[in-house]
């Protein structure tokens, strides 16, 4: 599906991509991975036949520069930084559907699944008519993976896609991900393997301009799971209350006892958030919705079964 | 062809929405209100009446001010865009560059000739209103040379947009390529003769191949068909072109040099790194 053949890049005297040769096929999800100045996002520029480069880069055997139109109408893009367009919102979700000859509708029904306030009856609180710079970063996002997703991608290239987005908005994303899993290739890029981990089968590492890691991962998360998650606690911490809030979870009475559902591609990311009150935490559990295995995570963060 | 129409109106839209725009239309605007303001409709100098003297004024003040606004705005804009991340999500979409590259030129030419032609409008409206006497064939030309200058430092400001990557260097070259058509204008060729050291066919050429100073020729060559004020030079001009050759030379050669200079920026652009 995607072929890299000893792609290398150069900009003035340094290497940037230095040979890389990757092959990733249909449904795959990999997980592009290195630190600041790996090469990431210039392996995936080069996907996008925005750069120049030696070596060859395909997608089902035709090239994204020489055949732009063609190619790129097979690819759905999230960049890590929205750019600065002033245009509105409907102007910039009419403009992208048009070029991708898709409905606009698809694209504002995704935008709506991931908690967007895209039109209001009194007229006021829709973005559609605000300049989309002036939207939040998390509201960028979502528009940006609504306009990706909204129309029939073959190749999905995200880059760090749910940096911005609240856990109700990941829980989201990650269904739309689980709807098209079989159907299309991806390739997400972040400087963290954690941020990833529980969306993709495949790991690529990047590091000087070179693969050095290529390894396939345990693909037993699944997208679209949910986890539900009860947390007991020693004494009522607000900063710990406020968290749990934003991730949608309700308290007892008292304030001790908190329950709620975390996506399963999020797993990783909640124990992160927990682990910081990890004092105050007195009994934790997760437990996968649909019948599948409970887990247990103990007061130290690591799951046990 | 939609490709292009919907990148055109995309810049279009951006343009509208940003300062230097709304900066832009006050200052032509501006010069036109305050032409007005200032009575030059009802002064008397020189056998200029009614509103031939405004547009003559109008005209000179552009073209002091259009090839300096639009060659900074368009490589500031284009340089910038390219610098925020514009280019790298918008060229990800399924556009052609020839469509991005000429759709862009197409919508910014919309909207840095739209204000500068409206101002003129707007005047010659306002004369017919207060029945002043309007010369329609002034105005039909100036309308024409304004398209040209404006074609002219657009394509030149787009090529500089495609050979440099940050906006400084961009702003630097814009400014750099402003200055050195400045700078060789006739005043200063008049200098060069009197000191000897270029020969006078030489200097005259130069003064030709500036668009700056075809432009302010052809202004002249309308109020005075003798081009008296250009001394000598006038010989060699009205020689070689005749008055209406030179005035259809002096739209269709800035046009060429708008067109070449775009012409050579896509090339570049496509042959180039994209963001």
């Amino acid at each position: 599906m995607i072929r890299f053949d000893k792609v290398a890049k150069t900009f003035r005297r340094a290497r940037v991509l230095d040979g890389i040769d990757l092959e990733v096929g249909l449904g795959e999800r990999v997980a592009l991975i290195g630190s600041n100045g790996a090469g990431k996002t210039t392996l995936i520029r080069c996907l996008l036949g925005e750069y120049t480069h030696e070596g060859s880069v395909t997608i089902d055997g035709r090239s994204p520069r020489q055949e732009r139109t063609a190619v790129l109408g097979n690819i759905g893009f999230v960049p890590q930084l929205p750019p600065p367009l002033r245009m509105p919102v409907g102007q910039l979700i009419n403009f992208a559907a048009s070029l991708c000859g898709s409905n606009p509708q698809r694209i504002l029904d995704i935008a709506r699944r991931l908690g967007l306030a895209l039109d209001d009856a009194s007229g006021a609180g829709g973005i559609m008519s605000r300049q989309f710079v002036r939207l939040s970063g998390g509201m960028k996002q979502k528009l940006l993976i609504a306009i990706a997703l909204g129309r029939d991608a073959k190749v999905l290239v995200l880059d760090e896609p749910a940096a911005n987005l609240d856990p109700e908005a990941r829980k989201i994303f990650f269904e739309l991900l689980a709807e098209r899993a079989e159907a299309v290739t991806m390739l997400i890029s972040s400087h963290r393997l954690n941020e990833v981990s529980a969306l993709v089968n495949r790991v690529v590492e990047l590091d000087m301009g070179k693969v050095v890691l290529d390894d396939r991962v345990a693909d037993d998360v699944s997208l679209s799971g949910k986890l539900a998650c009860r947390i007991s606690v020693k004494r009522v911490e607000p900063a710990l209350a406020k968290a749990l809030g934003s991730w949608n979870f309700t308290g007892s009475g008292d304030g001790l006892e908190w329950r709620g559902e975390v996506a399963g591609p999020d797993r990783l990311r909640f124990i992160g958030m927990t682990s910081r009150y990890i004092a105050l935490i007195s009994d934790i559990s997760l437990k996968e919705m649909d019948g599948g295995v409970g887990e247990k995570v103990g007061a130290s963060g690591t799951a046990v079964q | 062809m939609k490709q292009l129409w919907l990148t055109a109106k995309l810049d279009i839209v951006e343009s509208l929405r940003a300062r230097w725009f709304q900066i832009y239309t006050l200052v032509f605007g501006g010069i036109v209100a305050l032409l007005f303001l200032f009575g030059l409709t009802e002064s008397r100098v020189l056998g200029f009446i009614g509103l031939s003297r405004l547009l003559v004024t109008y005209i000179q003040l552009t073209m002091a001010i259009l090839p300096i606004f639009v060659l900074i705005t368009t490589v500031r804009s284009v340089a910038g865009d390219r610098e925020a991340g514009v280019f790298e999500y918008l060229l990800s979409l399924p556009v052609s560059l020839a469509a991005w590259f000429w759709g862009k030129i197409v919508g910014r030419y919309v909207v840095i000739f739209t204000p500068v032609f409206l101002a003129m409008l707007g005047a010659v409206l306002w004369a017919l209103v207060v029945g002043i006497d309007v010369p329609w064939g002034m105005f039909g030309y100036y309308t024409a040379l304004l398209a040209a200058m404006a074609a002219c430092f657009l394509g030149i400001g787009m090529l500089i947009s495609a050979v440099a990557r940050g906006t400084d260097v961009a702003q630097g070259a814009a400014f750099l390529v402003w200055l050195t058509l400045l700078l060789f204008l006739d005043l200063i060729l008049l200098g060069v003769m009197i000191q000897g050291k270029v020969a006078p066919e030489v200097a005259v050429l130069i003064a030709l191949a500036n668009p700056l100073q075809v432009f302010r020729t052809a202004a002249l060559a309308l109020f005075d068909p003798q081009l008296i004020v250009l001394g000598p030079s006038a010989y060699v001009i009205l020689d070689l072109f005749g008055l209406p050759g030179y005035k259809v030379f002096a739209l269709f050669y800035p046009t060429a040099i708008g067109l070449g200079a775009a012409s050579l920026g896509y090339f570049l652009f496509r042959k180039g790194d994209l963001p």
